[in-house]
């Protein structure tokens, strides 16, 4: 296939897609007579999605879960790093927290909520932690590979360098983790998400989360279809921020450049 | 088996300053579970200003080893090595006053893949403190010496082996090292390329008028580029002849079909041969 056809397919082939899942959950609603309150049919839910939009409700809960995500997302992109470069430079520490950081990390911290909403209260503090808490723990062991796998060769050029262990660190533990983070970002981002909708899900009053569980508690399934459409452009618009970021920072890795030249 | 050690002596008008290099009695154990190993053992070797020598061997004759511990990667376990007369170890530390007389080139370009090819080159003035339009002219500058004028911009994975290894040996130049030491430079490329860098490096070298040690397995390699050839055998690792390879330079790739040139290629094959 030419780069040129290449480059095109993924505009062709995700819109022909949508369209013939669309049609066929049409279809099938239609034909089979599906009740509207379990299954309404796409033109219901693309007119509660218009609905949603003209609702200055909306807006104001869109920005509280953003909020929520973005500053969830800052503190475990700061902590991640943080972490996980000490741990990546303090072999010992790592050896003895590491049945700990497994323990956490496989916890269900979804199941902290109640806690968080005690500790926290309704406000948004709750919903942040947890997303942060998500985000925290693929950032962090990221970081953590990056640092241990700083090429032995660069190490040396550094040392033939006489490069003091500053320079070294910001000149190339810095520089060589950076892909790594990203990869943690990208998935960081993306369960902050998660963190913060199932936040307001189970605890307060206010966000996107919220408004998903009064469209349910009102028995309105396009409601709830339209609102879950929108959480997943949210989630979509902030993955591609976080991507976007990724190509300007280094574009000189293989996962930005080798991307380029298959759709370029 | 011949055991001759052919020294040439030092050009009597430089013994008033101290030898660029002077090694005596270095070695390198390496402590295993299968026990110690002496990957170098009693080596001697004295390098004057503007002298290039190659170190050649099989593979574990220690030739690295050694060059690893000229270039301040690696303590040796005994003996003392001088640059310019300054010690560069101390026990287990390096000196910095010496270090900074090196420029090492590695076998692998070593580049950073988030630098440019002119950052790349510079990197070693960023260390020092230099000013980044100071350190760019400067590493223009260098870009052309090893021609890859137009390639600044470039990131090195745009760059071919060959190319890339020129902006290694830019970037050890750049802090225009009293002792360029090279662990096979070329030893990745094929042998077309190589050829052709072996020009290049002869005319830096002329340039610049750089010392240098330079490690290779290739004899021809050695002989066409070197002053003096040393002969290092394995188990211990250490010297076994050094022959001095006397053609006017520059020197041109056709020298390599002169009589006196097959007979050092000759002996050093010969020799090299019944080791195993």
């Amino acid at each position: 296939m030419s780069p040129r056809t290449l480059k095109l397919l993924p505009w062709i082939v995700t819109p022909s897609l949508v369209i013939i899942i669309v049609f066929l959950w049409w279809a099938i609603v239609t034909l089979l007579n599906v009740n509207p309150f379990i299954f309404p049919p796409p033109q219901a839910v693309a007119a509660s999605f218009v609905q949603l939009l003209s609702e200055p409700q909306t807006w104001s809960a869109v920005v509280v879960t953003v909020s929520e995500v973005i500053i969830g997302f800052a503190i475990a992109v700061v902590v991640g790093v943080i972490v996980g470069v000490v741990l990546g430079k303090v072999p010992w520490l790592e050896l003895s927290l590491r049945p700990l950081i497994v323990i956490a990390q496989v916890a269900p911290k979804v199941a902290f909520v109640p806690l968080f909403v005690i500790w926290f209260g309704f406000g948004l503090t709750s919903k942040i932690v947890l997303a942060a808490l998500l985000a925290f723990f693929p950032i962090m062991l990221n970081v953590l590979l990056g640092v241990r796998s700083v090429e032995q060769g660069h190490r040396e050029v550094m040392q033939s360098l006489n490069a003091s262990k500053r320079q070294t660190f910001l000149q190339l533990d810095m520089r060589s983790l950076q892909p790594y983070l990203f990869a943690g970002m990208e998935v960081g981002i993306v369960l902050a998400t998660i963190g913060a909708i199932v936040g307001e899900y189970l605890g307060g009053n206010n966000g996107l989360g919220n408004m998903v569980v009064s469209a349910m508690n009102s028995l309105d399934a396009a409601r709830t279809f339209a609102l879950i459409l929108l959480l997943s452009l949210i989630g979509l618009v902030l993955y591609l921020i976080v991507n976007e970021a990724k190509r300007f920072v280094i574009p000189w890795h293989e996962s930005v450049y080798g991307l380029r030249n298959v759709t370029a | 088996m011949t055991n001759e050690t052919l020294m040439t002596t030092a050009p009597p008008e430089a013994s008033v300053e101290p030898p660029r290099l002077h090694i005596q009695d270095v070695g390198r154990d390496f402590h295993t579970k299968s026990g110690v190993t002496h990957a170098v053992s009693g080596v001697d070797l004295t390098i004057q200003r503007g002298e290039f020598v190659a170190v050649i061997g099989r593979s574990g004759c220690g030739k690295t080893t050694l060059l690893r511990m000229i270039g301040g990667l690696l303590a040796p376990s005994a003996g003392t090595i001088e640059v310019d007369g300054k010690s560069l170890w101390r026990g287990s530390h390096v000196e910095p006053s010496a270090v900074t007389k090196l420029g090492f080139v590695f076998q692998e370009s070593n580049l950073f893949p988030w630098f440019s090819i002119l950052d790349n080159i510079a990197l070693p003035l960023k260390l020092r403190g230099v000013g980044k339009t100071e350190r760019r002219e400067r590493a223009a500058e260098l870009a052309e010496l090893v021609g890859l004028t137009g390639f600044e911009r470039s990131y090195p994975r745009e760059l071919s082996g060959g190319m890339r290894q020129r902006a290694a040996i830019a970037r050890a130049l750049s802090t225009e090292p009293e002792l360029l030491l090279m662990d096979e430079p070329f030893g990745a490329l094929d042998a077309l390329t190589r050829e052709r860098m072996n020009l290049e490096l002869q005319r830096i070298v002329l340039e610049t008028n750089s010392t240098v040690v330079f490690v290779t397995h290739d004899i021809p390699e050695a002989v066409f580029l070197a002053d003096r050839v040393v002969h290092m055998t394995p188990r211990p690792g250490r010297i076994r002849q050094i022959l001095p390879a006397e053609f006017p330079k520059p020197r041109a790739v056709l020298v390599q079909t002169e009589p006196e040139f097959n007979e050092i290629v000759r002996i050093l094959r010969r020799d090299l041969d019944e080791e195993e």
